[in-house]
């Protein structure tokens, strides 16, 4: 007899899979909101109960779908970093709901409503199926409905600026899934293995024999690849910022926070449970993560910079902020994972703060976008602006929020390396922090110093009240701040969890 | 030469199938035509399929459907074949989504080439 709380992985994509399927039956976009805000909040309990359990007992079990036994069947796994991760997804996914509803309400036609929570509800499925999964072929094709949904969030505004966001961001995600999918089937090929551990056993075995060592680099190159394209590291960046700069606000949110990093989880897992990091690093290929991602770090800040529109500062911030993850992998040490996992967490609940905020004050301020006619709009919204600085001053690094954290444990974990990445490393991170301030100490005066558009919109746009946003803003907040202020347990949990991916040594 | 003739019949399938990978990835990343596009992912796809399929196959058996001997070695591999099921199901499905975001797009300004569209799309906004 399965211990009950084994369950849980299953029932809650399973139940992300059955609401997304009742959606299609409400008139109205309020119950479906209800019904979804639900979900994620029953699915983010669940989640901390699982981890709780995992924790308590420092397990990580095998859920065998269907009762095929193990080189046939599927396989599902949770252990306390998937846990953590499923924690993560569906408390941001609920608090990202509440921090857009009104946004949703006025880009979103009310018919086309509930097909809109069908999406974000498949969506919270994938990404907690690309958590849990112990199968590639099964992340393959999750990776796909991830991508369907994500596509179908960005162009619910259904303006034909986002249509065509939404072509570019389909097209570079194809292209990625393939690439993905012909490393997936070479592997097969390789090992004639789909289930994780097995493939691990095989893989090394493969290793210590030395032959296929080819074949195995470019595997684990296409899937890499595959995966960093969907994840938007450096030169596949492109589509980004139209695609999170011109939807909806939950979908903006979302889609920074949450999609790009489900990508990176698995990722991880594919380094850790099918390869191992020692292999990754015999292979070369975290190399080309590093390069790529401190290129990212600097070079999309220096477009942040140069940018006027709030939303796409925010998405070329994203950008640059997965740079630093695709750095920590790059440095090819279990610290540095544990350090990029600490980033996807700190970023999961930072970004989604600020896209909620930037979309409330430009609410209020006559639904302006561009930076100049949103002077002194933090004045009339104080909550939104506050949370808005909060969140660009943890983005920037300052101590006591999640983003010093962050760039702490990575600059660490740097420091224990003895090769010229540790400077790489160091200096790019010293030097997109002051670029990040360029751009989030401008825009955070900006919005408080006082103008002509504010006194137009003042009246106006203190009559809007926005309880829900009030809610989100200040769980974000909180969030913002444990992350930064309780990093020690944070990081233990991961650090174990790792330990219990797998990866027997070399 | 006659050494190479032969590697190359004997792993037609696979080189083929890496070709038309190239083809495909190259066109769906370069085609300015978004229905082209969307048949160079289909020609993508369905490499990896004629991949996959091939390396199924195993000279001189039959489909595995037991109809009375239960002899494995009779068969070929099922595997990758209810792999390329499901790869034909999410091909299908990311096409149609596409066709549908292109057929928005053609209804709006008249054109399937992306960088007109683009164009239009910018000169709206201005």
């Amino acid at each position: 007899m399965l211990p009950w709380y084994q369950n849980i992985p299953f029932a809650c994509i399973f139940l992300c899979m059955i609401s997304g399927i009742m959606m299609p039956l409400f008139k109205s976009g309020k119950a479906a909101f209800h019904l979804t805000l639900c979900v994620s909040l029953i699915n983010a309990i669940l989640a901390g109960v699982l981890l709780y359990f995992t924790a308590k007992e420092s397990i990580r079990f095998v859920y065998v779908m269907g009762h095929f036994p193990a080189p046939w069947g599927n396989e599902i796994a949770a252990g306390k970093l998937e846990a953590l991760l499923a924690l993560m997804f569906s408390s941001v996914m609920a608090l990202s709901l509440l921090g857009g509803k009104s946004s949703i309400h006025d880009d979103i036609l009310e018919p086309k409503q509930p097909l809109y929570f069908l999406m974000l509800n498949l969506l919270h499925a994938s990404m907690l199926a690309l958590t849990y999964t112990n199968d590639l072929f099964t992340g393959y094709v999750f990776i796909e409905i991830n991508t369907l949904a994500s596509c179908a969030i960005v162009m619910a505004r259904d303006t034909a600026k986002t249509i065509a966001a939404t072509i570019r961001y389909l097209v570079v995600s194809l292209l990625g899934s393939g690439l993905f999918l012909i490393g997936l089937v070479l592997l097969y090929c390789i090992t004639g293995h789909l289930l994780m551990p097995n493939l691990q056993e095989k893989v090394l075995s493969l290793v210590s024999t030395g032959k296929y060592m080819e074949p195995l680099t470019i595997v684990a190159g296409l899937m890499t690849a595959g995966i960093s394209v969907k994840a938007a590291l450096f030169p596949f960046h492109a589509w980004l910022p139209f695609a999170h700069g011109g939807a909806t606000t939950t979908s903006s949110s979302v889609l920074s926070g949450l999609v790009l990093k489900a990508y990176i989880v698995l990722l991880i897992k594919l380094f850790f449970s099918v390869f191992s990091i020692e292999l990754v690093s015999a292979l070369h290929v975290n190399d080309i993560l590093f390069v790529f991602g401190i290129i990212g770090m600097i070079y999309a800040s220096i477009k942040a910079i140069r940018e006027e529109h709030i939303k796409r500062m925010l998405a070329y911030s994203s950008v640059a902020q997965i740079g630093y993850i695709f750095m920590g992998l790059g440095l090819g040490t279990k610290v540095a994972v544990i350090a990029a996992i600490y980033q996807i967490i700190v970023h999961a609940v930072t970004k989604p703060l600020l896209f909620a905020s930037a979309s409330r004050l430009s609410e209020v301020q006559g639904h302006e976008k561009s930076l100049y006619r949103l002077r002194g709009s933090a004045r009339t919204a104080p909550l939104a602006g506050i949370a808005f600085t909060l969140g660009g001053l943890s983005m920037i690094g300052i101590p006591l929020l999640g983003g010093f954290m962050s760039k702490f444990l990575l600059a660490e974990s740097a420091v224990l390396l003895a090769s010229p990445r540790q400077w790489a490393a160091l200096l790019s991170l010293a030097l997109s922090s002051v670029l990040n301030a360029l751009y989030y100490i401008p825009a955070i005066i900006a919005i408080w110093s006082p103008s002509d558009f504010m006194l137009k919109y003042q009246e106006e746009g203190k009559q809007k009240k926005n309880i829900t946003y009030s809610v989100s803003a200040f769980s974000f907040m909180v969030l913002v701040v444990l992350t930064g202020c309780a990093s020690t347990p944070v990081s233990e949990i991961i650090s174990s969890g790792l330990s219990l991916l797998g990866g027997a040594s070399l | 030469m006659s050494d190479f003739l032969q590697s190359v019949i004997a792993y037609r399938f696979e080189i083929g199938a890496v070709i038309l990978f190239g083809i495909g990835f190259i066109n769906l990343l370069l085609q300015k035509n978004l229905i082209k596009k969307i048949i160079s992912f289909n020609v993508m796809d369905s490499s990896i399929f004629l991949f996959l399929a091939s390396q199924g196959f195993i000279e001189g058996r039959i489909a595995p459907i037991i109809t009375g001997a239960n002899d494995a070695s009779l068969y070929i591999n099922p595997i990758p074949t209810g792999l390329v099921l499901t790869g034909i199901v999410v091909s299908v499905s990311v096409s149609a989504f596409f066709l549908a975001l292109v057929q928005r797009l053609y209804k709006k300004y008249g054109t399937v080439n992306f960088d007109e569209i683009i164009m239009l799309a910018k000169k709206e906004a201005e």
